[in-house]
């Protein structure tokens, strides 16, 4: 590709961003939409957050983790257990990666 | 164009407002793990041939981490300009979801108000949003508190990302560094889990995306979106069990 081409691709890139961020507000026409479908869209962020997460934590190359010998594991159930000691994401973030961190750089996990 | 349309003058800018500061404080909470995703990309989009002069470019001008890592290998093997718009739209297929819900909020600005808006509802700021203003329904503090999010959510991760650019040889990323933004959406998470219902929800999300893995383009996303919010439907108006026995 030459860099020209490059350029192209990422400036179409950046338009897709936003009319897919964008894409049913930015027509203005009346959008029929079932109730229920508007009710059962609140929890659309969480499960997009857990879609997100899960696999990053229990995946390697597209297949499920085979053993406990992970410092994801470990550093997700440190997380899990600072979240609900203080409810506090910053320090969660911490403990999480630094239990991480530990393992992998000291245990080589 | 309509009256409504044009903004009346205000007496303090957005930056001002109160709200714009919470929008900010709330999202600088996580700001360490967008930050080190940022970093991750900043570093992928080099090590995969991208010119630093044209990473530098695609940072600023895509702002979608998930899309940007995948367009990079078909950009690098060279594959048709389509193929890769294709494949960044389907990646972006969430926000076509979290569009509809986005919608309420923002339809009654105007049109380049409505695109500046889109252009900067990454998925932190939608899942923060929803969290502080639960109700569909416009109010004058939610465009400060949006804006401030952005701010900071931008901030970091440009910040980072142009860092990841910069010193792409130097960033040990076999340290795992990326993991501290998929334990900063964790905290986020369990931050928007609050009654059985939505435990039920996140978990049927988490093992469809998993089970789902092997689509290609993250449409495995879109698949726990879907699960997620059948089951949450249906749980919510099953008939409420009359005198459950407890043990």
């Amino acid at each position: 590709m030459s860099d020209w081409e490059t350029v192209l691709t990422i400036v179409g890139l950046g338009l897709i961003t936003v009319l897919t961020r964008a894409f049913f507000f930015l027509p203005r026409s009346e959008l029929p939409m079932p109730g229920w479908l508007r009710e059962g869209l609140r929890y659309a962020p969480l499960a997009a957050l857990a879609a997100v997460v899960a696999p990053e934590v229990v995946m390697t190359q597209g297949e499920l983790i085979d053993t406990w010998r992970d410092a994801r594991l470990f550093a997700v159930a440190a997380a899990t257990a600072y979240y609900f000691w203080r409810r506090d994401i910053l320090g969660t973030i911490v403990c999480g990666t630094a239990v991480m961190l530990a393992l992998r750089l000291g245990l080589g996990w | 164009m309509p009256a409504d349309a044009a903004s009346a003058p205000t007496a303090t800018p957005t930056w001002r407002h109160p709200e714009f500061r919470r929008g900010a404080r709330d999202m600088v909470g996580i700001a360490l793990g967008i930050a080190a995703w940022g970093l991750v990309t900043g570093v992928a989009m080099v090590k995969s041939g991208l010119e630093v002069p044209l990473a530098v470019l695609m940072s600023l001008v895509v702002y979608a981490g998930s899309a940007q890592l995948a367009a990079l290998p078909l950009i690098a093997s060279g594959a048709p300009v389509w193929v890769v718009w294709a494949a960044a739209f389907c990646v972006n297929l969430r926000f076509v979801i979290f569009s509809v819900q986005w919608r309420p909020y923002f339809v009654h600005l105007p049109f380049w108000a409505r695109l500046r808006v889109g252009y900067f509802t990454a998925d932190l700021n939608y899942v923060l949003f929803m969290r502080r203003f639960p109700d569909p329904t416009p109010a004058p503090e939610q465009l400060p508190y949006f804006w401030g999010g952005v701010a900071a959510n931008w901030g970091a991760w440009q910040a980072a990302s142009l860092t990841g650019i910069a010193l792409a040889e130097l960033v040990p990323t076999h340290w795992g560094i990326g993991f501290a933004g998929v334990i900063a959406l964790l905290g986020v998470t369990y931050s928007l889990i609050n009654d059985r219902v939505s435990w039920v929800a996140a978990g049927v999300a988490a093992c469809a995306a998993v089970a789902a893995y092997a689509l290609p383009l993250r449409l495995n996303i879109v698949v726990a979106i879907a699960a997620a919010v059948a089951i949450a439907l249906v749980i919510d108006h099953l008939p409420r069990p009359r005198g459950r026995s407890r043990p």
